[in-house]
C-alpha cells in the first residue's frame, strides 16, 4: 500500500487530476491514536480518496495536517478534526461514509468479562478495580490524565504500568511516594515494555521464563536485552520497567528499589540486571547499597560515555550464567546501495534507548566532539514532542517514514540508520511500510532489528523483508551502530 | 512474580488485545477526556495525600447516621424563625432574581402569616425588603421541597441523629397540584395550610410525643424495596408512617378531626418526601467540614440558580442556571409553562436515592418519561461518580446491591456524568402550581468550579505552585 502521508506520495499539485479538500472539526468526539490511526487507514483506502487524516487537534497533529496541506481552523486538543483529499464529490461522500463506518467500529469496544452485553463498560480505573479488586493496571491515557487514572489503582491497592508519557515529573514523583508507602509498584511513566511472571505488558517480546529477572528504566533498553538474551537461549521471568526518570535526582529511584524488591523476594530469578542510565550521583551510592542488601546478585547495565553497550553488558550476565555468548546475527542486504556523495550518518529511532546507545557507539568510535560538528543526527520518534495526541512510532510510522523520505533526499546523507522493534503491542507487520521506503533509499541503510523468535510479527521475516529492500539487520543495536560507521568510512 | 490473574486496561485498546491474546481476562475501562480544562485541577486533587482518608471518614460518617423523628412543632419553636424571616430552598437568593414559584410562595407565605391581607399586596413588601428577610433552609438546618418556603406558623418535622444529637427539619407536606411550594397562592391553598397548622400539626405532635419514636432510616431501608425512591415516589413510606403513628394519633384529638388527617395522609402519596428529606440532609451533614474531601453534600435549586456544597470547601455555595426538567406534563401544559429545576428535594439525590435509586422504582419510569432499562442503567451509571454503596439501601432487582451513595466531584469531571434527578415541574409563573414531573441534571459548570477550589486549597496545603 503506498503511504499518503511521504512527501514522494503526497497529492502534487501540479497533476492533472481535479482534487478537492474536506476539513471539519467534531467537538466533544473523542477516540485514542491507535484507533484514529486504523480510522484514517481505513478511509485513505477508499477508492477516490488520495489522503485522510482523522486525529484529535493537538497542535502535532495540527502540524502534520498542514504538512500534508491541510487548512485546519483554530481548534482545541479536545476537537476531532476530519480531513480528506478527494477526487471529487462522490468520493467525499464515500469517504465520509467510511469515516462514519470507521469510527462506530473503533468505539464499539468488546463488552467486559462478563459477557452480558446489558453491562456499559466502567469509566474510570478505580470502579473498574471495584469488580476486578486484584488486577493490576495498565494505563496509556493521555499523559496529562495518566496521574489520575493510576493514583486510582494505587488507592485500590494495585499495582499499576504507565504506558502513557507526557507525564510531569512532580506527578510522577507524587504517585511513587504513594506507592512506596504502600509497597506497590510503579511501572513508568513512559513504560513502554514490562514481563511481570510471564505477562508481556506494552510492547514486551515473547520471551521464555527462565533465570534472569530485569528492573529497566527504559523501554527498549530493555527489549534489547530480552531479544539478545532470547537469542542466546536464556529466559526471563519478569522484566519490571521504572520509568526513564526514576533514577534522577528528583525521583530518586523510588520504582527501582520496589522492582528489585520484588525480584528479590522471587526465587526462580538467579541473576538481576538493571538497565538503565547511569543514575543521578546522589541516587547511585543509594541504589547500590540497596543492590548490596539483597540476596539476589545484581548486575549493572548503565549505558553511558566510555561504558559496555548493552550487548556487551548481556555478554557479561551469559558469562556470569555459564552461558556461552553467540555471534550476534548479520542478515546482509539483498541489493546494494550504492550511496551518494553525503557523509553524514542519520539515525531515525523509534526507541529512545536505540537512539542514545547508538549514539554513544558513534561517539567512542569518531568522537564526540565529532559527531556534533559534523552534524550527524540520532532522532528519537517516540520522544514526548512527536507523540502529544498520536501513536507511539513502533504503532503508527507515520511521522518516522516521513522523514526517512526527506532525509534520503538530503545528498548531505551518507548512512541511514533505523531501529525496527517487535513485541505486543508493536506494529503488526513493520517491514509491510518500511521495506518499499528502504527501497527507494539510495544511501546505504541498517537496520537494528530488536524482537526475538516468537514474536507475533516473526522476526526472521522481517529481516527477510528488510534485508530485500536493501538494508542490512543487525539483532544488535549497538552492532549496527558500529557497522553504520564503516559504512560511513567506505567500508564494504 | 506470579502471572496477573486479570488486568485493567484504561487507554488504548491495542495494549488490552496484546494482554487478552496472553490469555489473561482483561477489563477495559471506557475512559474519555475529562470535562474541558479540568486536567491540573484533577490531578492536583488526587495527588492530595488527604483525600483517599478524607473521602472515606465523609462516606462513614454519612453511613452512620440514623435518622428518628422526634418531634412536630411550629418553625417558631423548632427554628426560632421570627416574624418577617422567610427561608426557601436552594442556594441564597434575593427578591429581584426569584422565579416565579419561589416568588409565588413567599407571596402566599406573607399572606399565611399575616403580614398582608391579599397575596399580591406581599410583592411591594418584598420589592422594598425592609420588612422581610430571605435565607436558605440549608443554613438553618432545614429542608424544603420545591419553592421550599417555610415560615414562623409553619409545622415543622424534627428528626435526630441519637448519636450526636443533631437535628434537621423540614415542613409537612401539603399534596399535589396548587400548593404553596409549587407557588400557588390562591385561597384554597392558604385554608388548607391553615388547617395543616391548627389541626394536622397539634395532632403529629401528641402522636410523635406519645408513640415509640418512628426509625426514618429504617422506613427508608423498607421502602426502597418496595418500590418507592423516595423522592418521586414515596407511596410505601407514607404507608408505613401512617402504620406507626395511627394508633397514637387515634386518641389525641376529636374522631372527625384524626379521620380527616388520616385520609389526609393517606390520599397524599408525597406525604412521606418530608421526612426522607431530612433524614438525607441529616446523613450528609455529618459529612461537612471534612477537609480535603470531594464528597458532595448538598444539591439544591431556588428556581434560577442550582448550587452545590462539598464536604472539603466548607459553606461555600458553587452555583450555575438552573436547568429545565424533560418529562411530562399535566393536562394541557406544556414545556414553555414550566419553570426551570427548583428545591432542595435534591437531597435525596445526593444520599443515594430519587433517581440514583431509579432501579428500584420501575412503577414511575413512564411518569417521568423513561423505560425500565434506563432506569436500571440510571442507578448503573451514578455508582460511577459515587465513592461508595449504602449497605442499608439495597436495591433487589440488581442483586441487592447498595445504592451509589457519595457523589465525588472529581468522579463527576473525570466521567462527564452528571448526577440524575428526579424532579417535579413547577409552572413559571406565580400562583400556577405543579405542572409535571421529569428528569434533570445540574449545569455542569458547579463541577468544574468546585473542584477548582477544591484543586487550590490542595495546592495551596502542600505549596506546590498553582
Amino acid at each position: 500500500m503506498p503511504h499518503e502521508l511521504t512527501p514522494r506520495n503526497r497529492w502534487d499539485p501540479e497533476m492533472s487530476q481535479p482534487t478537492k479538500s474536506h476539513v471539519e472539526l467534531r467537538s466533544g468526539a473523542y477516540a485514542d491514536s491507535v484507533a484514529l490511526l486504523q480510522v484514517s487507514r481505513d478511509v485513505a483506502a477508499i477508492d477516490g480518496v488520495l489522503a485522510a487524516q482523522v486525529a484529535m487537534a493537538t497542535p502535532l497533529n495540527v502540524d502534520v495536517l498542514a504538512g500534508m496541506g491541510f487548512d485546519v481552523p483554530a481548534a482545541s486538543p479536545n476537537d476531532m478534526v476530519v480531513a480528506l483529499r478527494v477526487h471529487d464529490d462522490d468520493a467525499l461522500d464515500r469517504g465520509l461514509a467510511a469515516v462514519q463506518r470507521s469510527l462506530a467500529a473503533a468505539v464499539r469496544r468488546p463488552s467486559g468479562t462478563t459477557g452480558d452485553g446489558a453491562l456499559a463498560p466502567h469509566r474510570t480505573t478505580a470502579t473498574a478495580l471495584r469488580s476486578e479488586p486484584d488486577a493490576l493496571v495498565l494505563v496509556s491515557t493521555p499523559g496529562t490524565s495518566a496521574a489520575v487514572e493510576a493514583m486510582d489503582a494505587l488507592d485500590a491497592g494495585a499495582d499499576v504500568m504507565l504506558f502513557s508519557d507526557n507525564v510531569p515529573v512532580a506527578q510522577e514523583v507524587a504517585l511513587k511516594r504513594v506507592a512506596a508507602e504502600r509497597g506497590l509498584l510503579v511501572m513508568g511513566p513512559d513504560c513502554g515494555t514490562a514481563v511481570v511472571g510471564g505477562l508481556g505488558l506494552g510492547f514486551a517480546n515473547v520471551v521464555q521464563p527462565g533465570p534472569v529477572g530485569i528492573v529497566a528504566a527504559s523501554g527498549t533498553g530493555c527489549q534489547q536485552l530480552l531479544s539478545l538474551l532470547d537469542f542466546a537461549g536464556v529466559g526471563v521471568t519478569s522484566a519490571l520497567g521504572v520509568g526513564g526518570r526514576d533514577l534522577s535526582a528528583e525521583v530518586g529511584g523510588l520504582a527501582t528499589r520496589e522492582a528489585l524488591r520484588r525480584l528479590d523476594l522471587d526465587e526462580s530469578v538467579e541473576l538481576i540486571v538493571l538497565v538503565s542510565k547511569p543514575p543521578a550521583p546522589e541516587v547511585a551510592a543509594e541504589i547500590e547499597a540497596y543492590v548490596a542488601s539483597l540476596g539476589t546478585p545484581v548486575e549493572l547495565a548503565l549505558l553511558g560515555p566510555g561504558r559496555p553497550d548493552l550487548t556487551a553488558a548481556t555478554e557479561t550476565v551469559l558469562r556470569r550464567l555459564g552461558r556461552e555468548v553467540p555471534t550476534w546475527p548479520v542478515r546482509v542486504p539483498g541489493v546494494s546501495h550504492l550511496g551518494g556523495p553525503g557523509s553524514l550518518l542519520h539515525g531515525l529511532f523509534v526507541g529512545g534507548t536505540n537512539a542514545t546507545e547508538a549514539r554513544l557507539v558513534v561517539e567512542s568510535l569518531v568522537g564526540p566532539e565529532a559527531v556534533s560538528s559534523a552534524g550527524h543526527t540520532f532522532t528519537d520518534f517516540g520522544d514526548d514532542a512527536y507523540t502529544a495526541g498520536r501513536a507511539h512510532p513502533m504503532i503508527d510510522p507515520t511521522i518516522r517514514l516521513e522523514h526517512l523520505a526527506r532525509v534520503a533526499d538530503d545528498r548531505g546523507t551518507g548512512v541511514l540508520l533505523l531501529d525496527v522493534v517487535l513485541g505486543h503491542g508493536a506494529e503488526a507487520d513493520p517491514s509491510s511500510l518500511l521495506a518499499p521506503a528502504i527501497a527507494q533509499v539510495p544511501q546505504p541503510v541498517v537496520v537494528a532489528l530488536v524482537g526475538t523468535a516468537h514474536d507475533p510479527q516473526d522476526r526472521d521475516r522481517q529481516a527477510q523483508q528488510l534485508a530485500g529492500a536493501g538494508a542490512e539487520v543487525h539483532l544488535s543495536n549497538a552492532g549496527a551502530a558500529r557497522r553504520a560507521v564503516e559504512l560511513l568510512r567506505g567500508g564494504a | 512474580m506470579d502471572t496477573p490473574t486479570s488486568v485493567v486496561t484504561v487507554g488504548t485498546d491495542l495494549l488490552a488485545g496484546a494482554v487478552e491474546a496472553q490469555a489473561v481476562p482483561v477489563t477495559r475501562v471506557d475512559w474519555r477526556p475529562p470535562m474541558p480544562g479540568t486536567e491540573d485541577d484533577l490531578v492536583a486533587v488526587a495527588t492530595d495525600p488527604r483525600r483517599a482518608d478524607a473521602n472515606a471518614r465523609a462516606l462513614a460518617a454519612m453511613l452512620a447516621v440514623q435518622a428518628t423523628l422526634v418531634d412536630v412543632a411550629p418553625a417558631s419553636e423548632v427554628l426560632g424563625l421570627e416574624r418577617g424571616q422567610f427561608l426557601h430552598a436552594g442556594p441564597p437568593i434575593e427578591w429581584d432574581r426569584a422565579a416565579g414559584p419561589l416568588r409565588g410562595a413567599l407571596m402566599g407565605g406573607a399572606a399565611l402569616e399575616g403580614l398582608v391581607d391579599d397575596p399580591q399586596d406581599a410583592v411591594a413588601l418584598f420589592e422594598s425588603g425592609t420588612s422581610v428577610s430571605l435565607e436558605p433552609c440549608h443554613h438553618r438546618d432545614a429542608v424544603g421541597p420545591m419553592a421550599g418556603v417555610v415560615t414562623p406558623s409553619m409545622w415543622m418535622w424534627v428528626l435526630e441523629d441519637a448519636a450526636t444529637g443533631r437535628r434537621t427539619a423540614c415542613t409537612l407536606n401539603e399534596g399535589l397540584g396548587k400548593v404553596l411550594r409549587y407557588g400557588a397562592y390562591s385561597p384554597d391553598v392558604l385554608t388548607r395550610l391553615r388547617w395543616m397548622g391548627d389541626v394536622l400539626g397539634p395532632l403529629l405532635q401528641a402522636a410523635v410525643r406519645s408513640a415509640e419514636q418512628v426509625d426514618v432510616t429504617g422506613i427508608l431501608t423498607q421502602m426502597l424495596q418496595m418500590g418507592d425512591e423516595a423522592h418521586n415516589r414515596n407511596r410505601a413510606g407514607t404507608l408505613m408512617l401512617l402504620r406507626d403513628l395511627a394508633p397514637a394519633m387515634v386518641g389525641a384529638g376529636e374522631p372527625d378531626d384524626v379521620a380527616e388527617a388520616l385520609r389526609f395522609v393517606g390520599g397524599n402519596d408525597h406525604f412521606f418526601l418530608n421526612l426522607a428529606m431530612p433524614a438525607c440532609k441529616l446523613a450528609l451533614d455529618a459529612a461537612r467540614g471534612i477537609d480535603a474531601s470531594t464528597m458532595v453534600v448538598a444539591m439544591a435549586r431556588n428556581g434560577t440558580d442550582f448550587g452545590i456544597q462539598v464536604a472539603g470547601t466548607g459553606d461555600e455555595w458553587f452555583t450555575g442556571p438552573a436547568q429545565l426538567a424533560d418529562g411530562l406534563y399535566l393536562g394541557e401544559y406544556g414545556p414553555d409553562d414550566a419553570n426551570p429545576d427548583i428545591g432542595d428535594s435534591a437531597i435525596t439525590e445526593t444520599a443515594g436515592l430519587g433517581g440514583f435509586a431509579m432501579a428500584t422504582a420501575p412503577a414511575i419510569v413512564r411518569f417521568v418519561g423513561g423505560s425500565v432499562p434506563d432506569a436500571l442503567a440510571t442507578t448503573r451509571r451514578m455508582h460511577e461518580i459515587t465513592l461508595g454503596e449504602n449497605p442499608r439501601w439495597s436495591v433487589p432487582v440488581l442483586e441487592f446491591q447498595g445504592t451509589p451513595t457519595g457523589i465525588d466531584v472529581a468522579r463527576v469531571c473525570r466521567t462527564g456524568i452528571l448526577p440524575q434527578i428526579n424532579t417535579g415541574m413547577a409552572g413559571k409563573l406565580a400562583g400556577v402550581g405543579q405542572v409535571g414531573a421529569g428528569l434533570v441534571t445540574p449545569p455542569a459548570e458547579i463541577f468544574p468550579a468546585a473542584l477548582a477550589r477544591l484543586a487550590d486549597l490542595a495546592r495551596t496545603r502542600t505549596g506546590a505552585p498553582a
